[in-house]
């Protein structure tokens, strides 16, 4: 164990020499857990509605100011026509316009005139989902004026509760999601890169010579960035709870023990790739690809379930998919391992797998 | 030490060492002198395990090129073509990681790495990184790494490449120290002034060895007046000459 | 003028004969908007449901096949009420509706007042997935209850998308995404690589300037770029359906601009990284990040809190994806993104120019 320590101390300290590692280490899960949750935004929230008001009726003014009141709307301007309401849509300045007819507030209580809406599919989430928050607000005004004058309306047999995420709060819902990538990139990246580095300086041959075997060359590449990754792990779930409020719900352990299982695939991963080439901008390409359309596919950014079936046949083959759904499930609903002992026997048959591929792609000699 | 026959490694319909033979003795300095592409860096990866042979046979300090290539690695020190050090590293944790590969301990490290600092005289640089020092100290510094554990065959693959002729006649001076302490060495060059510095000397042409014996010898044989002037008839003939 | 072309000869040498790169680059594209387009979008467009109903009447029987025919859920069985949390927990459901007790008497109006007929419980844990479901639930139940009265009363248009495909969205980012990796991290690779091992040194004392040898490496990147454009326009336009009623030539026309200013990236982080490594991580970290962060590419850049809005401004990819965005999907003539073009060029000028200081800089 001599040789592996001796290794490690020269990772150690070309890693403390190296101008950019040390800064890169601190920053990234700073900026993960600080900047990249206002980004990773999927929030529909100030939909921002344009009003054609052709009735200009009493009616009319009432449900303009539901709207400016409502939590999701924004109400942008009031346009004399059409035509320079779709001018500012084309322009991106609205989202939703919604047209009230000539005539609408005299005819409210007997056979309505038609309201329109258009909303703007460009950003399509928001704009069914916007368009959708604008009718409902649109229909629980219409409402409240028809029973205000004595219509007789059924009251509401709806009651929606939400569990889990108490403030619906999306940043909650991506934090854990995002420490993915830094184990992504601190357990695999960095490690590949370094090694394919020696080789192309050429300093591993001067290892290849000695009595060091391989696996323990390799080992002491990776062991450093795994140290750093727990650290850099345990870093963010601390500034979640600092800056957010977010606690881990589940057991701490339990996530430790998925980034256990999920930094030795990774590492694997790029192991396997570095040893497969020969220089770096090819390892990065090929780690490139095959870590953006692991993430992707896996639902770190969209819903798995909102993916074709055939897709979603594929993340069942993906790593990435379980250590998501085991990192959001043990952190926002606080399911024990237990619970989630399929995904994390799965996490460690590829851990065994990637383990297996990465050590068959050591060549010894040529 | 060094036994070696009928050693062959092709590429393909290429041969690039094509059925040498040859033996090397305890505490010898040996040459392997050759045009390059004549095959020596590929039979040198051969003997130090980083490649394997096509066909043949041969033992290094009596562990076998073809099955016990690790062992062999114990008893051999290496100093590429390539200066692979580190240059991150300073001079001093060059040397501890090498000594701690090779299974020494802290204390023999620091003994072994202060003693060789102050035979090189370089003692004042020893917390310098080594992608600061000038080439001919590099070299020097290498050949010290490669010997720190005290090897019984240590392999120099043109150790004096882009040297300055002071440092050439140093470094010389090294490898003729370190044969005498009982190290055999084996040392590929295409200088061939340095030629006449080695014990015996191989002259390798299109992957054959075409004639080894000791530079006077083959001096008077090819009647020569230098090393050089034998090299160049041999060579004469050479198909592969980049 | 000959010795130029031995020079992209050379560079072009290097990228063919590393197919895997080359396969890569290549690749990327393609499969980035082959998944946008048909695997991944950022909609909900399926939430698993659950029922729970203590008394399986006709109604609820009816109520909960109504549901099924609806594409936006899929129905997962029936739970008794000891499972419903168990059930959202393990992500099995997104939502799970229960019917009261008194379902029937209470949508009768025989039960007191103020009792509800269904609650619907949510996995809150992705507000999105749980908002759209919530909003959706609720319409359809009261469809069903024969309380559409008021939902005719409005007309929904969707403009721009109709088919509401989130895939459409992607195709400008994709393009932004792509032209940074190659121009930008290859190009900055490969020039420190070369001074890396050396053989920049060799190069530069060549009679060729210093200025062309970077420009002829440059060429085929710029060509494997151009390639890269044809094949994600053409799969937009063949496979994925993408309108693209705009300028052709304008899109042409920006894009190529936007490649330059990539290559002129390139070359301002090989003048700054000394090592592979470095470069690598600067593209990564400085160019690729914000793009697909601050681009609207994945995440719509109005969510963006305040303080990061200004920040888009500086982004290039930014302007190029709006632009692409309107040329491509609202269909916008030409002067339509005038803005953006003049933007793009100014931005191109600064950085070559910037670039260029820093290159002469380090040859002196």
């Amino acid at each position: 164990m001599g040789v592996l320590r001796s290794l490690i101390i020269k990772e150690i300290r070309q890693f403390r020499r190296n101008p950019f590692m040390p800064k890169l280490v601190v920053m990234f899960p700073i900026a993960i857990v600080l900047v990249m949750p206002w980004i990773t935004t999927m929030d529909v929230k100030d939909v921002s509605v344009g009003i054609v008001d052709y009735d200009g009726s009493d009616v009319s003014h009432k449900i303009i100011s539901r709207i400016d009141a409502s939590e999701y709307l924004e109400l942008n301007s009031i346009y004399q026509d059409y035509p320079s309401a779709l001018e500012d849509m084309e322009d991106g300045r609205v989202d939703a316009i919604l047209e009230i007819p000539d005539g609408f507030g005299r005819s409210i209580l007997s056979k309505p005139e038609k309201l329109s809406v258009w909303s703007n599919g460009v950003n399509s989430l928001k704009g069914s989902l916007g368009s959708q928050y604008l009718m409902q607000t649109v229909m629980q005004c219409l409402k409240d004026i028809r029973s205000s004058k004595g219509l007789q309306i059924p009251e509401g047999l709806i009651e929606t509760t939400n569990l889990y995420n108490p403030t619906m709060d999306y940043k909650h819902f991506m934090i854990p999601a995002l420490m993915i990538m830094l184990l992504v990139m601190i357990g695999g990246f960095l490690p590949a890169l370094n090694l394919v580095s020696e080789k192309e300086l050429g300093t591993i041959e001067q290892i290849n010579v000695t009595p060091v075997n391989r696996f323990v060359f390799t080992l002491s590449k990776l062991i450093p960035f795994w140290i750093i990754c727990f650290i850099d792990l345990g870093l963010c779930m601390t500034l979640a709870l600092l800056v957010y409020g977010l606690p881990v719900a589940g057991s701490v352990w339990a996530i430790f023990l998925a980034a256990a299982l999920f930094i030795i695939v990774m590492s694997s991963v790029g192991v396997m790739i570095a040893n497969l080439s020969d220089t770096m901008q090819q390892t990065m390409f090929i780690m490139l690809f095959v870590v953006l359309s692991f993430i992707l596919i896996s639902g770190l950014m969209t819903p798995v379930e909102s993916m074709p079936e055939w897709a979603q046949k594929v993340t069942w083959f993906l790593p990435p998919t379980y250590i998501i759904k085991i990192f959001r499930i043990v952190y926002l609903k606080g399911a024990s391992v237990a619970e989630l002992w399929t995904d994390y026997a799965a996490l460690a048959g590829f851990a065994v797998l990637f383990c297996i591929l990465a050590a068959m792609t050591y060549k010894k000699r040529g | 030490m060094i036994s070696v026959r009928n050693l062959t490694k092709q590429f393909g319909d290429f041969k690039a060492v094509d059925n040498i033979s040859f033996d090397v003795a305890k505490g010898e300095i040996f040459g392997f002198l050759g045009a390059n592409g004549a095959g020596k860096t590929t039979a040198i990866r051969i003997l130090c395990g980083l490649s394997k042979a096509t066909s043949g046979s041969g033992t290094i300090a009596g562990c076998d090129i073809m099955s016990q290539s690790e062992e062999i690695k114990k008893n051999i020190g290496y100093m590429c073509q390539k200066f692979s050090l580190y240059e991150d590293l300073t001079v001093l944790e060059n040397m501890e990681l090498y000594g701690g590969i090779y299974g020494l301990t802290a204390k023999e490290i620091a003994a072994r790495s202060e003693a060789m600092l102050k035979e090189l005289d370089f003692g004042e640089h020893r917390n310098d990184l080594v992608g600061s020092i000038p080439t001919g100290w590099r070299q020097k510094l290498a050949f010290t790494v490669a010997n720190l554990h005290r090897p019984k065959v240590i392999f120099l693959d043109e150790p004096t490449g882009g040297v300055d002729p002071l440092t050439r006649r140093q470094f010389w001076a090294m490898i003729r120290r370190t044969a005498s302490e009982g190290t055999t060495v084996f040392v590929t060059t295409h200088y061939m002034d340095e030629a006449e510095h080695c014990d015996r000397v191989s002259v390798m042409v299109d992957g054959k060895i075409m004639a080894l014996d000791t530079p006077s010898a083959l001096i008077e044989k090819y009647g020569a007046s230098s090393m050089d002037e034998v090299f160049r008839s041999i060579a004469r003939n050479a198909v592969r000459n980049e | 003028m000959n010795r130029f072309l031995y020079f992209v000869k050379k560079e072009s040498l290097h990228i063919l004969r590393d197919t895997r790169t080359i396969l890569v680059v290549i690749g990327i594209p393609i499969v980035l908007t082959l998944l946008f387009g048909f695997a991944i979008s950022t909609d909900v467009n399926n939430v698993n449901v659950a029922v729970c109903a203590p008394h399986k009447t006709v109604s609820i029987i009816e109520t909960v096949e109504s549901l099924q025919h609806n594409t936006l859920f899929t129905f997962k069985g029936y739970i008794p009420q000891n499972e419903i949390d168990a059930t959202l927990r393990s992500g099995k459901a997104g939502a799970v509706l229960v019917f009261d007790e008194d379902y029937d008497r209470i949508l009768a109006g025989t039960a007191g007042s103020g009792e509800k007929a269904v609650q619907i419980v949510l996995d809150g844990s992705n507000p999105t997935v749980s908002a759209s479901a919530g909003v959706y639930l609720s319409a359809i139940l009261n469809s069903i209850w024969g309380d559409s009265s008021q939902m005719d009363m409005i007309e929904n248009h969707i403009l721009y998308n109709p088919q509401m495909k989130s895939s459409y969205n992607f195709v400008p980012g994709i393009l932004g995404l792509i032209f940074i990796l190659v121009c930008a991290m290859m190009t900055s690779v490969s020039i420190v690589r070369e001074k890396e091992m050396g053989t920049m040194e060799v190069l530069l004392v060549s009679p060729v300037k210093p200025i062309w040898i970077i420009i002829a490496k440059m060429i085929p990147y710029f060509v494997l770029s151009c390639i890269n454009l044809a094949s994600i326009l053409l799969l937009a336009k063949f496979a994925l359906g993408v309108p693209m009623t705009g300028s052709m030539a304008a899109i042409i026309l920006i894009s190529v601009i936007y490649i330059i200013l990539a290559l002129g990236f390139g070359l301002l982080v090989s003048t700054i990284a000394k090592k592979q490594v470095v470069a690598l991580l600067i593209s990564g970290m400085v160019l690729m990040l914000p793009i697909m962060m601050f681009s609207g590419m994945l995440f719509p850049t109005e969510n963006l809190p305040v303080i990061l809005r200004p920040f888009t401004y500086i982004v290039p990819a930014r302007w190029y994806i709006d632009a692409i965005r309107k040329l491509m999907i609202e269909g916008l003539a030409f002067k339509g993104v005038l803005l953006e073009i003049g933007i793009l060029t100014a931005m191109t000028i600064s950085i070559l120019r910037v670039a260029l200081a820093k290159f002469n800089d380090r040859l002196e």
